[in-house]
């Protein structure tokens, strides 16, 4: 391993970045998005970086982080690291923050403010994923929130205050219980209170205190995620984000919640998840079905890929919950997929609004003709979404439905139900956009992708082939943190009640 | 066949390396998995660069495919020669923690392989072929030439599999090229939509062939096609389970090969270009459920009730679909009942065990079903519409057309000595033996199911044959013969239709002892059946053409028969059978509108409503609080631009002085700001 702190330099790039814009006056917009391209191209680069040092094969379970006292009369540490789950979601974050950028050309107003923020909402999102105490974690957890609060409210489109609005008031109140079940477990901790992650991992506590806990934490996560009942927020709030908004609440926001949940919330308190699984599971599967279900009802694309985010994160949380390393794996790579396709899709109805400010459905037809690059690119993005063979969707469905086999055998029958919805309402958004003659004038002379789009949408297209055709990369990384955790989650011993109370050490 | 059981315990046992290989000789072990690959690296060429070629993409497709038949052969003739066969198998990946679980691509090319790859190959190069001409002045004729390049590729990939995963892989892309190139003219809203019902369909099968995968796994521990066969045979799996697996598995081969009740696809995917239809949808794609359950036959000899329900559900179908073949104006949708109902009859055969029977009629079906659309495809060609009420009169204009198209009609309706004629009573004899020697109920279903079917076939094909040929002309202008594009793969065809039924020529037919039960030796028709049989089948095919030349050339039967004592009969078939009214009203309408509806409903009014309740309940008590929230908020992020920078330079001192600590603290002071400010309203 070489000395440099790889890790931590990705975490802070686009705050260095942000020290950038600053210095740009807000009327010079051509510099301000190459700049915040040019950052968020380096914070990739250097994230190659962290990918390429990342060993697979290590034993110890985090790598390349660094651990610093901060304020350690409070048991705060400045602790990262990462494992096979991080690393995929700090390379999915800094790999669609430029994609991003390019999805923001139409930002015109108020231009400033709005890459700063972006900036700083992938410092945020980058020191949750690598964040290795609870404090630090909670801290960059709230800031994700902020930035994107201020990139709903003033840059989205028509109900942007009331979605942005709801979008942090769900969040926020997630949070606060999870910062509470926090700072109990900070007392509670073995070796005097702490907020190192590591340390807290071996807290005995009995069942009863772990389901609280548990349901603290995962009050915060399944909004995020969202978990059925609990999405409201996200149709709203993806629909009226701004085109890069939608993105990133996509393709990394809410797997903020599945990241939460596999990194704290089981290895935490595994005894409360393996008691609450079933729940969980169900709710699950209520989510795949429900989501897809309203998804087939939107007239309003953008809405459409929304509702499918539901759906899509169902089977993710369902994956994590079954408590095979089959699903936990596919659960995992399935949230790298929907970054992805999820991402792509956004793009595309953005790209779509730019041309004919609408995004109705019936406002289009016969789209294939005009468009066809468009249509294509579309297609195979949708097709990747409802799981086909030979694109990424197709690994983690594949392997998430074969770990619940295994463990909750025919609750993959209702799952399945699901895949085929998805199936439905892509094919069938699909075939009313695209296909048919064109009716609609204001299609007739639409121009196709232009270099910006493609840029923004081929690296995404080339991911998803090769996830589709090679997955061994990603899962020979993640396989082994996840078989991690599932070892936690079906590791069968409730914790002896008596050691629990006081805390008496080991 | 006992080379194959050793491979499969040699495989059990090892090759835990990142490439196992398997009695590789000759030159085919190395050059074999170029079949699939051509075509698939010819797919991307014809996708980026076809159109700017002279010829549009189409050489290209031509070349992969063709270098594919030579390949194909030439393996074929070094299996003939005992050259033994090839199994090779690449990691995909691997859980090494816990059970270990082994995901592999994998190519075993053993006789049924091989058949199947001349069968693919010579079928798609010549429909390649055809529609240089067919397809001339399409639109989309080079994405159509890609799509022909990627099925093709697709299909051969799925065959060469030697595990269930890599099967389904392939079947679901095959899958996939079907709704590209069934909704190839989807300006028609009818025939976009023909695709999506072709890919939900097979969707709610591939569903089910999931699982029994799954289940496979589950009770045999591995996806691999020969290790589950021979834990099958040795009896280490078998029981309920095996059954209900095997049952799932079939579950796939219901939506793909379309059998009752799942068929309902297939006459709708006759929406895409005939060179699709013939290729796809008769001789290739849709024999994929016939080619699984025969991979996994042994699996399914031990799973005697599923073995039951196959032979069912075939006979079921293929008298179903040829009754609905007899009503039909449109002369492909003749053809797509046919398809269904002959590939009932493979299905069949597989349900009563008799495995080489089910082979060779999908191999001699491949050969005339494809000149039948072909053929089709000519007379569609020739007088632009589908109808046969808008044909008549066509061989004295179409001679060839004409001539082929016979051929076609005689062997599928198994008239001695065309290829028809001996696969089709090698099923009925099947049928026979099963039910005399085996003694089961489901075997005489399918004898009696299947002699009435190939009465019925006999009757249909020479009303498609007296309304296209013979009487005047009805359509409009005046048809012409295509050209030599597309008559010469005609004439391939049918000299294949001629000459492939000898191949399984009773007792000295090599046919038999290419495909045949693995571990088992074939059941030759030694007995009387070898005499009565054929003659009898003989009877009932001449008999159904001349009376249905009596019928048909005399007047127009159908029109007679709607106001006749069967009109009900008739309007049962015309409406086939209220299947589709009942999956639409019964089954897509009430999902799509009723519950998506409902639930839409109760998200928009119940989860919502109360979200929103509570927001405005909030705000209503805390109206001023919010007020200066929302004031501080907006007034501070609207005039931000200067403020922001101001911030900016305050963080950029703290950073540069070093003080991270000092910059996060901050920022948690901000946040725990906005904390304290929410948890107050």
């Amino acid at each position: 391993m070489e000395d440099l702190p790889v890790l931590d330099l990705v975490i802070f790039a686009p705050l260095a970045g942000i020290l950038l814009l600053a210095f740009i006056p807000k009327e010079r917009l051509d510099a301000l998005r190459y700049v915040t391209l040019g950052v968020t191209l380096v914070t990739f680069v250097i994230s190659l970086g962290v990918l390429g040092q990342f060993d697979p094969s290590a034993q110890e379970q985090f790598q390349l982080g660094s651990s610093l006292q901060w304020i350690p009369e409070w048991g705060i540490g400045y602790i990262t690291g990462i494992d096979g789950v991080s690393l995929w979601m700090v390379m999915l974050t800094t790999f669609l923050m430029p994609l991003g950028v390019l999805a923001s050309w139409s930002v015109t107003k108020r231009a400033k403010p709005y890459f700063i923020f972006f900036l700083a909402l992938e410092t945020g999102l980058l020191g949750v994923f690598v964040a290795l105490d609870m404090f630090l974690f909670y801290l960059f957890w709230e800031a994700s929130l902020v930035p994107m609060y201020f990139l709903i409210g003033m840059w989205g489109y028509g109900r942007r205050i009331y979605a942005a609005m709801k979008f942090f008031l769900f969040t926020l109140v997630g949070s606060l219980l999870m910062l509470v079940a926090i700072v109990y477990l900070y007392f509670q901790a073995p070796g005097g209170p702490t907020f190192s992650y590591v340390e807290l991992l071996d807290t005995p506590l009995t069942l009863d205190v772990q389901r609280l806990l548990f349901l603290g934490f995962f009050a915060s996560f399944a909004v995020k995620v969202p978990l059925v009942p609990l999405h409201t927020w996200l149709p709203d709030a993806h629909t009226e984000a701004p085109t890069a908004g939608s993105v990133l609440l996509a393709g990394v926001l809410l797997k903020l919640g599945a990241y939460g949940l596999i990194r704290f919330a089981i290895p935490l308190f595994p005894d409360a998840a393996r008691d609450l699984a079933p729940i969980i599971v169900g709710l699950s599967i209520v989510g795949i079905i429900y989501g897809a279900l309203i998804a087939t009802m939107q007239r309003d694309l953008k809405r459409l890929v929304a509702y499918s985010s539901v759906a899509h994160l169902g089977f993710v949380t369902l994956g994590i919950f079954v408590g095979s390393v089959q699903g936990m794996s596919g659960g995992i790579l399935q949230m790298v997929s929907h970054g992805l396709s999820s991402g792509a899709l956004f793009m595309l109805v953005g790209a779509l609004y730019d041309r004919r400010h609408s995004r109705q459905i019936a406002d289009f037809g016969g789209l294939a003709k005009t468009v066809p690059v468009f249509a294509g690119i579309f297609l195979l993005v949708a097709l990747s979404s409802l799981g086909l063979p030979g694109l990424s969707g197709f690994v983690g469905e594949f392997l998430i439905l074969l770990g619940t086999f295994f463990t909750y055998r025919w609750w993959v029958v209702p799952a399945a139900f699901g895949v085929v919805l998805a199936a439905i309402y892509l094919l069938w958004s699909y075939q009313r956009v695209f296909h048919g003659e064109v009716t609609n004038e204001a299609n007739r002379s639409l121009p196709d992708l232009n270099p910006r789009e493609l840029a923004m949408l081929a690296p995404i297209v080339a991911l998803i082939v090769f996830i589709g055709v090679y997955p061994k990369p990603f899962l020979e990384r993640i396989e082994p943190s996840a078989q991690r955790v599932v070892d936690t989650f079906n590791r069968s011993t409730v914790r002896p009640e008596t050691a629990s109370v006081q805390g008496g050490g080991k | 066949m006992n080379a194959l059981l050793q491979l499969a315990q040699e495989h059990g046992g090892g090759g835990h390396g990142e490439t196992a290989e398997h009695a590789a000789t000759g030159v085919l072990g190395n050059v074999v998995w170029l079949v699939p690959l051509l075509p698939v690296l010819s797919f991307f060429v014809i996708l980026f660069f076809g159109k700017k070629m002279k010829s549009k993409g189409h050489t290209v497709g031509i070349g992969a495919v063709g270098i594919g038949l030579l390949i194909s052969l030439f393996g074929f003739f070094e299996l003939a020669a005992g050259k033994g066969f090839v199994q090779k198998t690449w990691t995909w990946f691997e859980f090494a923690g816990g059970e270990s679980l082994k995901l592999e691509f994998g190519m075993h090319y053993d006789f049924l392989t091989a058949v199947m790859f001349v069968v693919v190959t010579m079928i798609s190069l010549l429909v390649h072929i055809y529609s240089t001409e067919y397809m001339h002045d399409d639109k989309r004729y080079t994405f159509f030439y890609a799509m022909l390049s990627l099925f093709t590729g697709s299909m051969l990939f799925m065959l060469i599999a030697n595990n269930l995963m890599q099967l389904f892989v392939g079947w679901e892309l095959v899958g996939v090229c079907s709704y590209f190139l069934i909704s190839h003219y989807w300006e028609e809203k009818e025939n976009s939509s023909a695709g999506i019902k072709a890919f939900i369909t097979n969707r709610v099968g591939d569903m089910s062939l999931l699982f029994g995968i799954f289940a496979m796994f589950f009770i045999g521990h591995t996806f691999n096609i020969f290790e589950l066969n021979h834990l099958a045979e040795v009896g280490e799996i078998g029981g309920a389970p095996l059954t209900i697996a095997a049952l799932l598995m079939f579950g796939g081969a219901v939506s793909k090969s379309a059998q009752f009740p799942l068929y309902v696809w297939l006459p709708d995917a006759m929406a895409g270009p005939t060179p699709v239809s013939a290729l796809i949808h008769a001789a290739t794609m849709v024999v994929a459920g016939i080619y699984m359950v025969a991979r996994m036959f042994l699996v399914f000899e031990h799973a005697t009730p599923a073995l039951d329900v196959i032979a069912v559900i075939a006979g079921i179908t293929m008298l179903l679909a040829a009754i609905l073949a007899l009503v039909q104006d449109d002369i492909k949708k003749v053809l797509a009942y046919s398809t269904i109902s002959q590939l009932a009859y493979m299905m069949a055969a597989l349900g009563v065990g008799a495995y080489t029977a089910a082979i060779f009629h999908l191999f001699t079906h491949a050969f005339f079903k494809a000149l039948l659309f072909l053929g089709a495809g000519s007379l569609i060609h020739a007088v632009h519409s589908n109808n046969m009420s808008d044909m008549g009169g066509l061989r004295k204009y179409m001679p060839h057309t004409f001539k082929t198209f016979i051929i076609g009609s005689l062997a599928l309706a198994g008239i001695f000595p065309l290829a028809g004629f001996f696969s089709k009573d090698e099923i009925i004899g099947g049928a026979l033996r099963a039910g005399s020697e085996g003694g089961r109920a489901a075997a005489w279903f399918v004898l009696i199911s299947g002699g009435i079917t190939a009465f019925l076939t006999a009757l249909y094909m020479t009303r498609a044959c007296v309304k296209t040929f013979w009487g005047e002309y009805r359509g409009h202008g005046t048809p012409h013969e295509a050209g030599g594009a597309m008559v010469t793969p005609l004439w391939i065809l049918a000299g294949a239709a001629v000459v492939v039924g000898f191949l399984g020529f009773p007792v000295i037919g090599p046919f038999k002892n290419w495909i045949n039960v693995p571990g088992e030796e074939h059941h030759g028709f030694e007995t009387l059946y070898n005499v009565i049989l054929p003659v009898l089948a003989t009877v009932v095919a001449v008999g159904a053409i001349v009376l249905g030349l009596m019928l048909f050339l005399r007047k127009r039967w159908d029109v007679d028969l709607l106001g006749g004592p069967f009109a009900w009969a008739y309007r049962f078939a015309a409406n086939r059978y209220y299947l589709d009214d009942f999956y639409m009203k019964g089954v897509v309408r009430p999902v799509q509108y009723k519950l998506a509806r409902a639930t839409y409903w109760s998200n928009q009014k119940v989860l919502d409503g109360v979200v929103n309740g509570v927001a405005a309940g909030t705000i209503a008590a805390a109206q001023p609080t919010y007020a200066v929230i929302d004031q501080q908020i907006v007034d501070f992020a609207v005039n931000g631009a200067a403020g922001l920078t101001g911030a900016s330079g305050g963080l950029l001192r703290y950073i540069q002085s070093g003080n991270i600590q000092g910059y996060a603290a901050v920022l948690f002071g901000a946040v725990a700001v906005f904390v304290a400010l929410f948890a107050l309203t």
